[in-house]
């Protein structure tokens, strides 16, 4: 053009022209830096074999991820680290005990079946952890052969299942037979109790809840609604006769914090609308108290919030917002 | 405030700087491109030809129906009337005038007095209004005579929009802080025309001189209240405005006098001032011209038709722009050509050296949500993209992509980088077409 003074090369692009500094992969890794408390804390009480099957499980998610995009000769998005965050989540919703193999199968059906198969992120229906875990309890045994919480652990690192520890009842499978017996809730607040690795510490998972807040990763909507149907069902409706007691012990034990927090706030597979996400978190919580009470297996945390995966599309069409100025019924009052 | 606004976003303001720099009169350039077409309407006709002699504020341009004048902005030889590039991104005919350097007045500019004003019906300051060719300087470029004349009877509240939510911008602020005056007796202008004896003016709570200075030298009697408004992009958005002040939704497709509302920006109540007291035809605007490798952000008070270029070297940068911006970083268009001049409507350049990865790739959405939480219309970005995405005609239409302002909060906000405003531009574009056939 006539009189142009300087030539730069100036790019050309539709407005905005700043971004937030959150991405995916930030908001991924937040997600991991949020799960190490509970990570320190299945270390501690299951031993180094905890770590081990996470960083295993971690790292065999990403592979899988990166193998199949190479297969299919797509983009490989390994660096967004949301293959990671499946990995280190299936880690710890199993037992101590179970073999390696068993859990690298996990990451495959997570990764290729639930996630890959269906359009890779952001397009799979269901949560892969939780998706992986219901498909592993093909091995019902293995995927319900507790531990003990505690020292003894630290010394089975490669063996699944030493002679030393010993198969346990844990707190859910106890409540499951209406009892309390032998159930602390101190205990299961710290997190000394058997169970999946991750799932035990309600403190530590909660530490990590208090991160993702403050970070504004997630809205505290779903965890709220979700162990407050919790609570007030299983308050309203105790076995036995101490109603704090068994509320405490319900929503302390089990998965209910891990899948409160971490499962249920799965971006892909939850609500975007805000009343939908109630309406989500409601559902998760009363599913659970049913599959805990009525159901034959103890914990209802994995297969509620799956259920509820399913009716996603749903809930956001009823939570749908309002249009700024779509027509009021007294807005004819010009 | 009593109605904060849902959704928005917080981008970092980036003001620091200009907002602390005097507006500084520019080096009068010698070559200014006036183009035919600066404001919403049909594109005056030129009235001069090459070889014409001019003088600083003389008509140069008019034409009828939906239209303003535009004048000289300095005195000088008529070079070219030609096509040549505009800020919109298309080419634009234009008046192309030599600076003789003598800003030589032209003789129709005669200031009025105060008294002569007062005896003056709204047709007249309407008119005068118009002949100045004032447009609303908030970037819309609405001509405001009809704005006020559309207005009359209909508007109870009237809204100064000096809220600035865009980063780097502070032209706005810099007008509230140095001419209070001239801005209020705009204003009482405009109040006087519309017949109400009350208005807002509405900043963001950023700008604390600003609101210092409007207090000042607000006379308590004048019925004008200022109010300071949450910082949060985007709060100067017309609809989201009128719902902070009066907690009224301005109804989808509808203006803001079907809620009872007008809204003028602050450059535009100063220029009314200037048309109706003493005289002077829109000619003149502030524009703050900043970015993140400009070395001395800068608010020049520029004559119209000034490039892009001549702005550039006034503040000078310390590495090659990767964009240059005409408007703010949230909602700016990115320029490819910098002799496009400054219009009536350009209130900032911002030049921007780093490239991010927004620009580059984006990954695939992952449904978080958090632009349907940061969207002002309350709308569904990530459902209309995937509506969009899948060609569904009708239902882009039943997400109501139609009441989407372009904000940029959702892309802003996206974790993914997905291009949402682009893609809902284009999806726009559709929809109209569809409309036709």
């Amino acid at each position: 053009m006539a009189q142009m003074k300087y030539f730069y090369e100036l790019t050309i692009s539709s407005s905005p022209h700043v971004h937030s500094p959150v991405t995916t992969r930030t908001v991924m890794r937040d997600v991991l830096i949020a799960l190490t408390p509970a990570l320190a804390g299945s270390v501690w009480f299951f031993g180094f074999r905890a770590l081990l099957m996470t960083l295993i499980s971690a790292a065999a998610c990403m592979f899988f991820e990166w193998a199949y995009c190479k297969l299919m000769k797509t983009d490989c998005k390994v660096y967004d680290l949301s293959a990671a965050v499946t990995g280190v989540l299936l880690a710890f919703v199993c037992p101590v005990s179970i073999p390696y193999w068993m859990l690298i199968i996990g990451d495959f059906f997570a990764i290729v079946v639930v996630k890959q198969l269906f359009g890779g992120i952001g397009k799979n229906f269901v949560n892969p952890a939780l998706a992986a875990r219901a498909f592993l309890f093909s091995w019902p045994v293995a995927m319900s052969t507790w531990v003990k919480a505690g020292w003894e652990n630290w010394f089975g690192i490669f063996e699944s299942v030493t002679v030393d520890t010993v198969t346990s009842a844990t707190p859910m499978s106890v409540m499951h037979q209406g009892s309390m017996e032998g159930i602390d809730l101190m205990d299961l607040f710290l997190g000394k109790v058997g169970g999946c690795i991750g799932e035990t510490s309600a403190l530590l998972l909660l530490i990590g809840f208090v991160y993702l807040l403050v970070r504004k990763i997630i809205s505290p909507r779903i965890p709220l609604a979700y162990i407050g149907t919790v609570a007030v069902l299983t308050f309203l409706f105790p076995m036995g006769n101490d109603n704090l007691m068994w509320m405490g012990a319900q929503v302390l034990g089990g998965g209910l914090m891990l899948g409160a927090i971490f499962m249920a706030t799965d971006y892909v597979t939850t609500p975007v609308t805000k009343l939908g996400q109630l309406i989500f978190g409601i559902g998760c919580g009363l599913l659970t108290v049913v599959i805990r009470y009525f159901g034959g297996y103890s914990e209802g945390v994995s297969y509620a919030i799956l259920v509820m995966n399913c009716c996603v599309v749903l809930l956001d069409k009823i939570g749908r917002p309002k249009k700024f100025g779509a027509p009021k019924k007294e807005a004819a009052k010009r | 405030m009593a109605f904060p606004f849902f959704g928005g976003v917080h981008p970092k303001e980036n003001k620091g700087y200009a907002s602390e720099r005097k507006t500084q009169p520019f080096p009068e350039p010698d070559i200014l491109v006036i183009p035919m077409s600066q404001h919403i309407g049909a594109p005056c006709k030129p009235l001069v030809k090459k070889g014409d002699r001019v003088t600083l504020g003389q008509k140069i341009g008019d034409n009828e129906g939906l239209c303003v004048p535009v004048h000289a902005s300095v005195s000088g030889t008529v070079k070219a009337v030609e096509m040549r590039p505009h800020t919109c991104g298309t080419t634009m005919m234009s008046v192309v005038i030599e600076n003789d350097h003598l800003d030589e007045l032209c003789p129709d500019i005669q200031p009025r007095s105060r008294e002569a004003v007062a005896k003056m019906t709204p047709e007249e300051l309407m008119a005068i209004i118009r002949e100045a060719g004032i447009v609303g300087m908030g970037g819309a470029t609405f001509p405001t005579h009809v704005k006020l004349s559309s207005g009359i009877g209909k508007v109870d509240t009237i809204i100064v929009n000096a809220s600035e939510c865009e980063p780097y911008i502070t032209a706005d602020d810099r007008l509230c802080r140095e001419y209070p005056g001239e801005l209020l007796s705009g204003l009482q202008v405009i109040m006087k025309i519309l017949g109400l004896n009350s208005a807002h003016i509405a900043l963001e709570d950023n700008k604390p001189e600003a609101v210092k200075s409007l207090r000042r030298a607000i006379d308590p009697k004048s019925g004008i209240v200022v109010e300071p408004l949450p910082t949060k992009y985007p709060q100067g958005a017309e609809k989201q405005l009128i719902y902070a002040i009066t907690g009224r939704e301005v109804p989808s497709g509808g203006l803001p006098a079907a809620v009872g509302c007008a809204v003028f920006n602050v450059a535009t109540c100063k220029a009314i001032h200037d048309a109706v007291y003493q005289g002077m035809p829109l000619v003149r605007r502030i524009v703050t011209v900043s970015g993140d490798i400009v070395m001395e952000p800068k608010n020049l008070m520029v004559p119209i038709g000034t490039s892009f270029n001549d702005l550039l070297e006034a503040v000078g940068h310390s590495q090659n722009p990767y964009k240059v911006l005409s408007g703010g970083p949230m909602m700016g268009a990115s320029q490819y050509d910098l002799s496009v001049p400054v219009i009536k409507g350009s209130n900032a350049v911002t030049i921007l050296g780093k490239r991010n990865k927004f620009a580059i790739e984006h990954s695939a959405c992952i449904r978080c949500g958090k632009c349907v939480d940061a969207c002002p219309m309350h709308l569904m970005p990530v459902l209309m993209y995937e509506s969009l995405y899948s060609g569904d005609l009708e239902n882009m239409k039943a997400m109501n992509l139609m009441d989407c302002i372009e904000c940029g909060c959702c892309a802003y906000t996206c974790p993914a980088c997905v291009p949402l405003v682009l893609a809902f531009r284009s999806g726009k574009h559709k929809l109209r077409d569809a409309a036709k056939r």
